[in-house]
């Protein structure tokens, strides 16, 4: 199953929001292909009937009070922003026109 | 006297500190200056506090001096894996990500070292968002290993286990998703656990792989386990998944003794791939705990052989889905050209994530994608649940397991670096411990011949960490040798 090609590479990237150098595309087609190649010894272990273990703990849904607590200012909570107007966090215009 | 202070394990420093013989104020300074003389050779620290520790230490003798009681770890210099979120300084994950990030809050683990008295001195090195096994994958720079300084201290958080054995603080904090802690544990010469998932809170952690990741201790004897695991462990209402069980008094039951107690010795641990030196001194330990009372019964793992397979699916996975927070918005790297958000978080993400991080991403899209996301993730989550029915089945033979933290001593520079599948199977033997969620630790017994410390790992039944301290601190006691301070220490 695990041979990755550039165009694989280009997909995922794509779905992850990162753009490769065109040596690093390289470099990550090859790094890929031979951990999934190692990952794919999971094929030999039968796990029919075996239920997915989504969590280590057996925990439900844990609730709380819905009451109102310490939280964030708004001055600390704009602290690491790039770039903002002291009420908004300010990104590239996403629509044409005014 | 004093010059000496910086070697004293925590808790005979905070005993030094109470019967009056020495104040905080001293210690940190000895620390300091130990810190000034050994920290280029062996670059552990991102950031030294010197002028916070130093009056949060005068506050501490203040206190005392008022006859107020300032908590167990009154005056120990504490340092801390740079992952953890702190109010103080940064908190940059040794990644340009997050260079200049400054945590509005504290970690759960940071407010509780303060209420325990600790001092902090600052944060430490780490592979970039704890992703590696050698801290070569820092943005920031290589932290060397205080027994070899040719040689990698472990990862990921080696910063925080070459502090230790440099004697740059009294203890200190990592976290470990797959090995993180255990294995520079290991390759550092000190005493390093993870405990079960949910004794300590994840609360400003920042996340990795969040059904892996745990923090834990480093530190200098197995009695400092027990003070620091009970001042750090607990429910905490803002990590839901913190376990809401009384913490033991680990110090008391850590006197116990192993006479009875089963050391289960998984027979696919002890193979021809372990290198015959780690062999023979783990072999020794054994035979140590053995003339403590203990037994050695042979038990099976059966599913270890698919331990990595299945981790490196997990944890990518879930790295790919928590990493996706840093798209350049509200925090974090901005790219300064993005035209528009898309160029935003494409810019932002590429140039401030490092290979490795970015290598992860893509393989948890991957096999979270569309089309491969039963044959991978799916696969992967059932076969973890047969590895900690491994675990539940071995522990109705034996109360503790024990086995070789890592198949090798410490790696020198670059030998593992160009080829990432070969760096991922170091974690061999330690990834298991995080898919079952189990408490694990790595002490110290013996050097190999090439003069770096190997590491024995013990495992135990979830929440059973008082069962991994009493086996450390019996080994302690038995009169094995011990390893002495390393040459940059």
């Amino acid at each position: 199953m695990a041979k990755i090609t550039l165009e694989d590479v280009d997909y995922v990237a794509g779905l992850a929001h990162l753009t490769l150098n065109p040596e690093t595309r390289e470099a990550m087609a090859r790094d890929l292909g031979s951990i999934l190649e190692y990952i794919d010894q999971l094929e030999r272990l039968d796990t029919s009937g075996v239920e997915p273990m989504m969590h280590v703990l057996d925990v439900t849904n844990v609730y709380r009070e819905d009451t109102v607590g310490e939280s964030l200012s708004q001055e600390d909570a704009f602290k690491n922003a790039p770039k903002t107007d002291g009420e908004y966090f300010l990104v590239p215009k996403i629509l044409d026109g005014e | 006297m004093s010059a000496e202070l910086f070697r004293l394990s925590a808790h005979e420093t905070t005993a030094r500190i109470r019967s009056g013989d020495t104040n905080a104020r001293e210690v940190t300074e000895s620390y300091l200056a130990h810190i000034e003389s050994v920290e280029p050779k062996v670059d552990a620290y991102l950031d030294v506090w010197r002028e916070p520790a130093r009056a949060r230490a005068e506050a501490i003798d203040a206190a005392i001096a008022a006859g107020q009681n300032p908590g167990p770890l009154a005056g120990v210099p504490v340092a801390i894996k740079d992952n953890l979120c702190t109010r103080e300084g940064r908190t940059t994950c040794a990644s340009k990500m997050l260079e200049n990030f400054e945590s509005p809050y504290d970690a759960t683990v940071v407010e509780k070292l303060d209420a325990a008295g600790a001092v902090l001195l600052g944060k430490l090195n780490l592979d970039e968002f704890a992703m590696g096994s050698t801290n070569e994958n820092s943005a920031v720079k290589v932290t060397r290993n205080p027994w070899d300084s040719d040689r990698v201290p472990g990862g990921s958080s080696g910063g925080a286990a070459a502090c230790l054995a440099a004697n740059e603080a009294a203890f200190t904090l990592g976290s470990d998703t797959g090995g993180s802690i255990r294995l520079p544990a290991s390759f550092c010469g000190c005493l390093g656990m993870k405990p079960t998932y949910g004794r300590v809170s994840r609360y400003g952690l920042v996340a990795f792989a969040s059904s892996l990741d745990q923090i834990g201790p480093f530190t200098k004897d197995a009695e400092d386990l027990a003070l620091i695991l009970a001042a750090i462990a607990g429910k905490d209402p803002r990590d839901a998944t913190s376990a809401d069980l009384p913490v033991p008094d680990y110090s008391s039951t850590m006197r116990d003794g192993v006479s009875g107690s089963r050391i289960g010795l998984p027979k696919e641990y002890f193979t021809d791939a372990l290198d015959g030196e780690v062999g023979k001194q783990v072999d020794a330990a054994l035979q140590a705990l053995k003339g403590e009372g203990a037994e050695l019964v042979e038990i099976s793992l059966p599913h270890t052989e698919y331990a990595i397979a299945v981790y490196y699916i997990i944890c990518t996975a879930e790295a790919s889905s928590n990493l996706a927070r840093f798209d350049g918005v509200r925090y974090g790297y901005r790219h300064p050209d993005a035209a528009s958000v898309e160029d935003l978080y494409r810019l932002s993400k590429s140039e401030g994530f490092g290979l490795e991080v970015q290598r992860r991403i893509l393989l948890g899209t991957y096999v979270l994608s569309s089309g491969y996301y039963d044959a991978y993730y799916l696969k992967a989550q059932k076969a973890r649940g047969l590895l900690r029915r491994d675990f539940d089945e071995a522990f109705t033979r034996c109360d503790v397991i024990a086995t070789p933290t890592s198949p090798t001593t410490a790696y020198k520079f670059g030998e593992k670096m160009d080829d990432p599948l070969q760096m991922y199977l170091g974690d061999i033997f330690t990834t298991s411990a995080n898919l079952a969620g189990i408490p694990g630790l790595s002490m110290p017994c013996g050097l190999a011949s090439n003069g770096m410390p190997v590491g024995l790992q013990l495992l135990g039944k979830p929440f059973d960490e008082a069962a991994l301290i009493r086996t450390a601190y019996a080994y302690e006691k038995s009169g094995a040798p011990t390893l002495g301070p390393a040459p940059l220490g």
